[in-house]
């Protein structure tokens, strides 16, 4: 059944008429009508609610606001249900909804609270490190186990494949120019460097923060959801040392393996291709001997630690600094793969400087 | 409060696998009625709830809502019933006035200002007018379980199904939430199912109950709440209301 509306104008007084429920799906086809009458009133208005059965809370609301709108109205023929209705929601609505007071947002404020929050972090991080030989009992020694595992043992397949391939794609791709000098077995010492310096220890950085820093982010960011952190710190326990120091040593262990066997892998898929344009595997072994040293492999494997460290870190710290409701969490886990790889290719730079000034 | 019957549970049962949570459940709601749901833990009270609102197909028989099976709910029932679950089930990327205008939104052509007064009217009507912009994160579990209320609210249904309403509550605030159930039914007409095992709650608000028990795989007792704590003679409801641990008999069927 749907609700007529009509408004008439009697002398100085606009009464609005409605016939039929007042419900919510009336209030929904007469709500912007009802207060356009009413708000080009210009004055008090009357509701004549004469012909109005029924009436539900959405319905009263109408007539409220209407009254609101009108600065005033006049209740005409509603029955002692619908006015005991009214002047309930008209007390709700007296308590008007306090505006939401939100600070303007300021990109450097909350940058340099960012720095100022991940330089504490830090700091507390260093603090455990000093502390830990007196607090054993709060590094579980089987959690430093299962991280590696999973950090590091799981993550074998990808590392492998992935190294194989960038191998071989890069061994293809260098071998175009190359050929056209007939310089085809330097493609031996390109690759090698390369993976060796640069991109073994960067890719295994990369897959660590997408494996393992996004899991940390999101294994703390639940536990600090559940309050089982405040738990844990109530319990007088310190939360870096029994959370963080266990993924950071398990990530300082396993990198360099990492980055070691996807540098192996890369090696190998370099081999293949070099099979295929003519080279013998003992030439490319013999090539791949002369072109790299020891300081090389030493100086990627060193890197590879300090990335596997600023990824962990960096995922701990968006976990356990996670915020409360069902963003939180995921909010965390992007940050800790975005923050991870970033803070990777910064360290990186830094290292490329500090190694060249080195002369290393 | 015409006396019309709004909820008709036929013969239902539940048992997941081999395991019998109640059989043979026969009850029906009045409108206008503030029906509750009580017995023990484990007793499969908020089993039946959840086949009422049509989240769990009986295994036997069939609970007529409103007169539709809920074993087929569909939107068109499910809007002219209201549920507020144990602790307020709210979206927490969402503040209170947008938890309470979602329902208004998917379901109704309301401009956007309209929903906004609406269901500012409806956390008035649960005394949360104040917290309408704070996220679920920022209230307390009595503030919850009220928007939780004022969004169940949102339709204007006829009914509304409360899960445990005074549990983890303080005594002050749950007697509120109980007053606001009595408010509520008193002004709006709305009849209410209330799953609770609180006793004062009960003893409030209930006008008929029906008692469920786990070791009798059904309803042990029905009738006012009251009239049951202080005339009932069988041992498992009066155990119940004495707040006593149960006698040795019933002990050893456990």
């Amino acid at each position: 059944m749907t609700t007529a509306f009509s408004s008439a104008r009697q002398g100085g007084l606009l009464t609005l008429r409605f016939d039929g429920p007042l419900d919510l799906t009336a209030t929904a086809s007469l709500w912007n009508r009802t207060l356009a009458a009413a708000r080009g009133a210009g004055g008090r208005i009357a509701l004549d609610l004469g012909a109005v059965p029924r009436c539900d809370t959405a319905g009263a609301t109408l007539l409220a606001a209407a009254e609101t709108a009108a600065g005033g109205a006049a209740i005409v023929g509603a029955n002692a249900e619908i006015m005991a209705l009214l002047d309930r929601v008209r007390e709700a609505r007296k308590v008007a909804a306090a505006p939401a007071e939100q600070a303007p947002y300021n990109p450097i404020a909350g940058a340099a609270q960012a720095t100022l929050d991940a330089v504490a972090f830090l700091g507390e991080v260093v603090v455990a490190v000093a502390r830990a030989p007196a607090r054993r009992r709060m590094f579980v020694f089987d959690d430093l186990l299962a991280f590696t595992d999973k950090a590091g043992v799981q993550a074998i397949p990808l590392v492998l494949l992935l190294g194989f391939l960038m191998g071989l794609i890069l061994a293809f791709q260098s071998s175009i120019p190359l050929r056209r000098f007939g310089a085809e077995i330097y493609v031996v010492n390109l690759v090698t460097i390369s993976l060796v310096r640069e991109l073994g220890p960067l890719l295994a950085a990369v897959i660590l923060a997408g494996r393992t820093g996004s899991a940390f982010a999101a294994e703390l960011g639940t536990m600090v959801v559940n309050d089982e952190v405040a738990a844990i710190t109530t319990m007088g326990i310190d939360p870096v040392t029994m959370l963080v120091l266990p993924r950071l040593s398990a990530t300082l262990l396993v990198m360099p393996g990492l980055a070691l066997l996807l540098e192996m892998a890369g090696l190998a898929g370099m081999t293949l291709v070099m099979g295929t344009l003519g080279f013998p595997p003992t030439a490319v072994v013999h090539q791949t001997v002369l072109s790299v040293r020891l300081t090389d492999l030493l100086g990627g494997l060193f890197k590879a630690s300090m990335f596997g460290a600023a990824v962990s870190i960096i995922g701990c710290r968006t976990g356990l600094g996670a915020g409360l409701g069902p963003r939180a969490v995921g909010d965390a886990a992007t940050a800790a793969v975005v923050g991870g790889i970033f803070a990777t290719i910064v360290l990186d730079g830094v290292f490329t400087v500090l190694f060249y000034r080195l002369n290393l | 409060m015409s006396g019309e019957t709004l909820i008709e549970a036929d013969d239902v049962g539940q048992h997941f696998g081999d395991h019998v949570v109640f059989e043979h459940v026969r009850f029906s709601v009045q409108a206008g009625e503030i029906f509750v749901i009580l017995g023990g833990s484990g007793c499969g009270k908020s089993t039946l709830m959840r086949q009422m609102i049509g989240l769990l197909r009986p295994t036997a028989g069939r609970v007529l809502v409103l007169g539709h099976d809920m074993r087929e709910a569909d939107a068109g029932v499910l809007r002219r019933i209201g549920v507020m679950f144990q602790g307020g089930a709210l979206f927490g990327s969402k503040t209170l006035l947008e938890n309470v205008m979602l329902p208004l939104e998917m379901h109704t052509d309301l401009p956007r200002e309209a929903r906004e007064d609406i269901a500012a009217v409806k956390l008035g009507l649960v005394g949360l007018a104040d917290a309408a912009n704070l996220q679920p994160a920022e209230i307390s579990g009595g503030m919850a379980k009220r928007c939780g209320i004022a969004r169940a609210l949102a339709l204007d249904p006829p009914l509304l199904f409360l899960d445990e309403p005074a549990a983890g509550l303080d005594p002050v605030t749950s007697a509120g939430l109980d007053q606001l159930i009595l408010d509520l039914r008193a002004q709006l007409g709305i009849s209410f199912v209330v799953v609770s095992h609180e006793l004062t709650s009960i003893l409030t608000i209930g006008d008929r109950c029906i008692m469920l028990d786990r070791d009798a795989h059904g309803i042990i007792a029905t009738g006012n709440p009251r009239t049951l704590r202080d005339g009932s003679d069988d041992p498992r409801v009066v155990a119940f209301f004495r707040r006593s641990a149960p006698a040795h008999g019933a002990a050893r069927n456990e």
